[in-house]
């Protein structure tokens, strides 16, 4: 068994791009840049509930959003660079993504943090709540993906 | 500032296509462990970031477009905890994050639209109940 069977150097050099991402952000700016607050701050243009009146949604929805835009920028660039000319297709059904989807945003924005947010920014800041939510998805990920491939989902 | 969000989130993206994890079923075998692959994408990030977050405050007074330097948020109640499992619940069914959601879409994967309207109804839920919560 091995490993990395695709090779590993994308992986880490993948890695370092992007906390050189998440660094310039903060060189620059001072803010730090997790992913999942932009689903929230975005609904801040229009919900009016108290939740999304928050200053930390408003002030920040923005820089947010543009965070969220270079993503898709950055992703055309290599697409365009290294891509073979296709697009990257998806195979997983849509009503799982919908409804996988659902859970990432509700669990994400009560967590107050994904993969990057809890992930990347947390441990690198060396927080313990951090630690404990990146144990905890990584454990309920790895349950929901094994029992469903032995069910039989894609 | 939008602009150094822009840039910072382009090379976010740009690691993310070129470390394949913009794709739900590289994550999924990470999950399956049958390509450990995305522990070298968080490891490496880490790293730089760590380094970034430890050092640069130290090298300049402020950020270099001005303001102050923010630091990671951090709160511990059962939220942290309940949420974080509900959100690994919703990765281990799509293979998607936030993040690799969006950055997708610059790779042609218009499938993710279904998995960004599903991310957006689900903070969109969080946002109302925790409302709701917090006047009573």
């Amino acid at each position: 068994m091995t490993l990395f069977p695709q090779g590993w150097t994308h992986y880490l050099v993948g890695g370092l791009t992007i906390g050189l991402g998440v660094g310039v952000l903060f060189a620059l700016t001072g803010l730090i840049g997790g992913m999942s607050s932009v689903y929230s701050s975005t609904w801040s243009y229009v919900v009016r509930s108290p939740y999304f009146r928050q200053p930390r949604l408003v002030k920040s929805r923005a820089w947010r959003l543009a965070y969220a835009t270079g993503l898709v920028v950055g992703a055309f660039a290599w697409w365009t660079a290294f891509g073979d000319g296709m697009r990257v297709a998806v195979s997983i059904p849509p009503w799982q993504l919908a409804l996988g989807g659902v859970l990432v945003g509700y669990g994400a924005r009560l967590s107050r943090g994904c993969t990057s947010g809890h992930g990347i920014c947390g441990l690198a800041s060396l927080k313990l709540p951090s630690l404990l939510a990146v144990l905890t998805f990584m454990a309920t990920a790895f349950i929901t993906a094994n029992l469903l491939a032995r069910i039989g989902g894609s | 500032m939008l602009k150094s969000a822009l840039g910072g989130g382009a090379l976010f993206g740009f690691g993310l296509a070129l470390s394949t994890m913009i794709q739900p079923h590289v994550v999924l075998s990470f999950l399956r462990f049958q390509d450990m692959g995305l522990m070298l994408v968080l490891g490496g990030a880490v790293v730089v970031t760590f380094l970034v977050y430890r050092f640069v405050p130290k090298l300049l007074r402020r950020p270099v477009l001005g303001g102050a330097f923010g630091m990671h948020d951090s709160v511990m109640d059962r939220s942290t905890i309940i949420g974080a499992a509900i959100f690994g619940i919703g990765w281990g069914i799509t293979g998607v994050c936030p993040g690799p959601a969006i950055a997708g879409l610059g790779a042609g994967s218009w499938e993710l639209l279904y998995a960004i309207g599903g991310i957006a109804l689900g903070a969109l839920l969080q946002g109302l109940t925790a409302a709701r919560e917090a006047r009573n």
